[in-house]
């Protein structure tokens, strides 16, 4: 039954012939060539200016870096924003790999580590920012990079856990004779991680480092200009400069700014991450080729050019001695797979677990009990069903706005495969870069806060919606819409049996990444302001923000406590639940 | 099976077991039982079994990937601590890693042993040429056919010299023909003496080419993975396949296999004796399938075939057909007899009636020689609801085989019992319940 009888002619396929390009390309340099050399000095000179101006002395509050609003001076700015971006990926990649790598092949670690990541990525980033600033200023004193630090590790935790969640899990699925392969061929740690479990997991994570990477721009316009301990601080970037324009009432400087960062989104997107996934292309587990590859014209001109792949036969030596090097440092494959230790040992090492868990409980009730009381507990309980409700009518309206629109798009292929990268930009642009404007209207239509945050959280989530409603879309099969059409459902109906069932997975998972954003941006959302004039909202997000501005310690942890106790528990009741749902009877 | 302690002895299993812990401490799952066997040098030896007969296990066991339960395995005399170093394998599905190229892929393990890179070039080119690739060295595994995929899995093994080769199932991913060609390729470069290994392992359920390529073919049983005997070839190589010796051999073997009980050499097999009918695994086939089989067999002018000649008219495996039959008989639908399947009245009857009596027919055999489906059907109608969560059977199977296999047993079941209209199936509540109109059960 398993094999097919039409397949069993003759296995005459021819292999594939080389590209015409790779005949096309030239000996010698050609201008390919000029291009990397040049594209190479610039990308040297840009990061030589951006770093030293951030060893600058900082003395605060007597020296204290400035913004200036002068247009002229956003291209610097966004450059050091953009190079903090750039440090937090690659902090967060060292972290994945390591993490995950640990967590994937440690049983024990394991046990901790998993659990561990799934409540951390689930605490609201900003909420932290107080914490962390007054943390790296102390670290670097007399000196800007405290601040950098703080910044960067705002962004890094924004982007790294799904990104080693997507490591975990690869880790966890590599292909079992793969990894029989690479043990039987004796290949060392090292090798193995090199030469089977990155490239196996590169794809995946490429995938949600650019989600993650798109999502941090946010973060670094939240982080860069905050007030922490009633003081301000500012870090010189594109969002200080946004926050200074806000403070001025400059609707042209922070127009320069939006104008400034799609350029700066379109330039990362084109020069960075499109070549990465056209390089990656290669990492594709099944072993025949694929169709629809991404196209990159970098991509296109790096392997055109001569020079790297020189680059690369010189390097052979030095990768070859790195290889040799590693391989002794971590050693052989474990021999044998295990498959039972010791349970003696599994009974200590729970116990451990549970007193460790049991004593964090105790500390966390002590806290509570001593320095803010359980009225205040219940205080804030209340601020976060407030917040929650926010979150909710968020999701079912832009749910109702967006589902029409992006299965409208995804039915249509030709206009979907042109609109998807313009969704992509939009959830990538930094939703805070609009604040001003809405902030504005509020003030003159007299809107309140309390619902107008809702549309200030909804203007970053939403996107999150109607890019899975589209995906969603997508992954309906044509013949079931023709099917449809055939047996004349329309309306209602066909919303009913055909489209809501087809794309509930991906509404599922639109909406968790949505409420995760929401959530956040409550932070920032639900106290906004235009000059002087200060609009807050009640609500959990307001609660820790104005903690955060006053340097109140217990008020600010049991803010950030509480929202991330609504988040992991609604993330346990309610999305794994309809994740069930959607695995279970959704499944196309 | 000698245990005699030959210094020629390559590699030496001595009374290996394996169990595999059932879920919720429910015991073990043995899945070898007391295995004992060699390699020795210079030949070619086949594993031959049924899926489920732990074949892929033992194989793996023997090179060092998993730690048996019980039980030494020996590589040139030394117990084996993790993954022989003195073996190479190639894979079912290949396993060549897609990123690299031909070349690198045949490097890996040269370049695992830390060999330099002039040398490694060397050797693995003439490797590939070996297989008949060269001029594919740059290649990407994803620009080759499968046939030249498996040559690049050659290739990688080749290239280390092993003292014995291991092929798990090497040639069951490819289509027919170029399967055969690949075989034959292989066999011609064993029989010029020109082989890089001095023996080899091959793990297969295809009974014709274990008769094609191996000196001694090694029989396994199922439940739990056993050795039923081993049996000698004795042909001059290679082997004719048209030699009345070798169809003799092919027709013995599909009959040893087909009847789980037949003794294959002086061993007596342990008879099994469990009380329960959810012990007793169902053949994991669609009802579709077993009539699809019946209906070709009625074709048939006197009503019966060989299963050797069916396997190729249908081109199935062993491991597709074997299943079939096993039903058929169960279900009392058919005879296997000296590797002949000969329909019963009652089978005959059943591939030739209409729909609605086929299915008469079969919810009679069913509840009269399947325990595990009257079974189910007496538990439904003691509950006042008729219907239960399908866990509740599902921790029955549990008890005797590992989850997945129990998940298995269950959805056979669940084809079986809805063909035959004896139960229902909610797949979102999980639940069996009866059919609205009761059925009566066959006293």
């Amino acid at each position: 039954m398993t094999t097919p009888m039409t397949s069993s002619g003759l296995d005459t396929r021819l292999p594939s012939l080389p590209e015409p390009e790779a005949l096309r390309r030239s000996e010698g340099f050609g201008l390919a060539d000029g291009a990397v050399v040049l594209g190479v000095l610039v990308l040297l000179g840009l990061i030589g200016h951006v770093g030293s101006s951030a060893m600058v002395s900082f003395r605060p509050p007597e020296i204290s870096p400035t913004v200036s609003l002068d247009p002229r001076f956003l291209p610097s700015y966004a450059a050091r924003s953009t190079v903090r971006m750039f440090i937090a990926l690659a902090a967060s990649l060292v972290f994945t790999v390591v993490y995950g790598w640990i967590a994937a092949h440690n049983r024990r670690a394991e046990r901790v580590l998993v659990p561990l990541l799934d409540i951390l990525q689930s605490v609201p980033v900003l909420g932290f920012l107080s914490i962390t600033v007054t943390g790296f200023i102390a670290l670097f004193p007399g000196s800007l990079l405290g601040l950098e630090a703080a910044s960067i590790f705002a962004i890094f935790t924004s982007q790294v856990w799904n990104m080693t969640f997507s490591f975990y899990q690869s880790l966890r699925t590599l292909p079992k004779e793969l990894v029989e392969a690479t043990t039987l061929f004796r290949l060392s740690r090292w090798q193995r991680l090199t030469r089977l479990e990155l490239p196996t997991a590169a794809i995946p994570l490429l995938w949600n480092a650019m989600m993650s990477f798109g999502g941090g721009w946010f973060f670094v316009a939240a982080s860069e200009a905050i007030s922490v301990l009633n003081r301000d601080y500012t870090l010189p970037g594109i969002g200080s400069y946004v926050a200074a324009a806000v403070a001025a009432r400059d609707l042209r400087a922070i127009g320069w700014a939006m104008a400034t960062m799609a350029l700066v989104i379109l330039l990362v997107d084109q020069l960075f991450w499109r070549p990465l996934v056209a390089w990656s292309d290669r990492f594709r587990l099944e072993l025949s080729g694929s169709g629809n590859t991404q196209q990159s014209w970098v991509f296109d001109l790096i392997t055109t050019a001569r020079l790297p792949r020189l680059f690369a036969t010189a390097s052979a030596p030095l990768i070859e001695a790195l290889d040799r090097l590693m391989s002794g440092l971590f050693g052989q494959v474990q021999d044998h797979q295990n498959d039972g230790a010791a349970p003696g040992q599994d009974r200590l090492f729970n116990l451990g677990l549970w007193l460790l868990v049991g004593s964090l409980l105790a500390v966390l009730l002590h806290f509570i009990f001593t320095q803010v009381g359980l009225l205040e507990v219940a205080t804030v309980f209340k601020l976060g069903v407030l917040t929650l409700a926010r979150v909710l009518l968020l999701l079912v309206v832009s749910t109702l706005i967006w589902t029409p629109v992006g299965v409208a798009i995804g039915f249509q292929p030709r206009l979907a495969s042109r609109l998807q990268p313009l969704v992509q930009f939009l959830a990538s642009f930094p939703a805070n870069f609009i604040f001003p404007f809405a902030t504005l209207l509020f003030i003159h239509s007299h809107i309140s806060i309390g619902w107008g945050s809702i549309l200030l959280m909804a203007l970053g989530a939403q996107w999150y919606i109607l890019f899975n409603a589209i995906a969603g879309a997508q992954s309906i099969p044509s013949d079931l819409r023709e099917m449809a059409d055939d047996v004349g459902l329309r309306g209602l109906q066909r919303w009913r049996k055909l489209i809501i069932p087809g794309i509930f997975s991906a509404w599922v998972t639109g909406g968790v990444t949505a409420s995760g954003g929401a959530w956040n941006a409550s932070i920032v959302s639900e106290v906004v302001s235009w000059g002087s004039t200060t609009l807050t909202a009640s609500g959990l997000g307001a609660y820790i923000a104005e903690a955060t501005a006053r340097g109140d310690w217990p008020r600010i942890s049991l803010g950030i406590g509480m929202m991330s106790l609504f988040v992991v528990g609604f993330n346990r009741f309610v999305w794994r639940r309809l994740y069930a749902v959607a695995e279970a009877r959704y499944h196309l | 099976m000698s245990a005699s302690s030959q210094p020629l002895d390559l590699i030496r299993v001595e009374h290996v077991s394996k169990r595999f812990p059932l879920p919720d401490g429910k015991g073990d799952f043995t899945v070898l039982g007391d295995v004992s066997l060699s390699v020795h040098h210079g030949e070619v030896l086949a594993l031959l079994g049924r899926s489920g007969s732990g074949k892929s296990t033992l194989l793996r066991i023997m090179s060092g990937l998993i730690r048996p339960s019980q039980g030494v395995v020996r590589s040139n005399g030394q117990p084996l601590l993790g993954a022989n170093p003195n073996l190479a394998m190639v894979f079912q599905s290949f396993a060549l890693l897609p990123w690299l190229t031909v070349q690198d892929n045949v490097e890996l393990g040269l370049a695992a042993r830390h060999v330099p890179p002039d040398e490694r070039r060397e050797r693995a080119l003439k490797a590939i040429d070996i297989v008949g690739l060269d001029g594919f060295e740059n290649a990407y595994p994803k620009e080759l056919s499968g046939g030249m995929k498996q040559r690049v899995g050659f290739a990688r093994a080749f290239v280390l010299e092993p003292e014995v080769l291991f092929m798990d199932e090497p040639f069951s991913a490819l289509d027919v023909l170029t399967a055969e060609n690949l075989r034959g390729e292989i066999d011609d470069l064993w029989n010029a003496g020109t082989f890089p290994s001095s023996s080899i392992l091959i793990v297969t359920h295809n009974i014709e080419e274990a008769v094609y390529l191996a000196d001694r073919i090694v029989i396994l049983g199922s439940n739990p993975g056993r050795i039923r005997g081993e049996l000698q070839v004795n042909m001059p190589r290679p082997h004719d396949r048209n030699s009345p010796r070798f169809k003799a051999l092919v027709d013995h073997i599909y009959s040893i296999m087909t009847n789980p009980d037949q003794v294959v050499t002086g061993e007596p097999t342990p008879q099994r004796s469990s009380a329960s009918p959810f012990s007793r695994a169902l053949p994991h086939v669609r009802v579709g399938g077993i009539s699809g089989l019946l209906e070709l067999v009625a074709d048939n002018p006197d009503g019966g075939g060989s299963l050797p000649e069916l396997a190729h008219r249908l081109q199935l495996e062993v491991d597709d057909l074997l299943p079939l039959v096993d039903a058929s008989v169960l279900l009392g639908f058919a005879e296997v007899a000296d590797g002949d399947v000969r329909l019963t009245t009652i089978g005959r009857d059943f591939a030739t009636t209409t729909i609605l009596r086929s299915k008469d027919l079969f919810r009679q055999q069913a509840l009269g020689r399947v325990p595990v489906l009257s079974s189910i059907v007496h538990t439904l109608k003691e509950k006042e609801s008729q219907s239960i969560r399908s866990d509740f059977f599902l921790d029955m199977w549990d008890d005797h085989f590992p989850l997945p296999e129990a998940e298995r047993q269950l959805a056979t079941a669940v084809d079986w019992g809805r063909y035959a209209e004896l139960f229902e199936f909610d797949a979102i509540e999980e639940r069996l319940y009866l059919p609205q109109s009761p059925v009566a059960l066959s006293s």
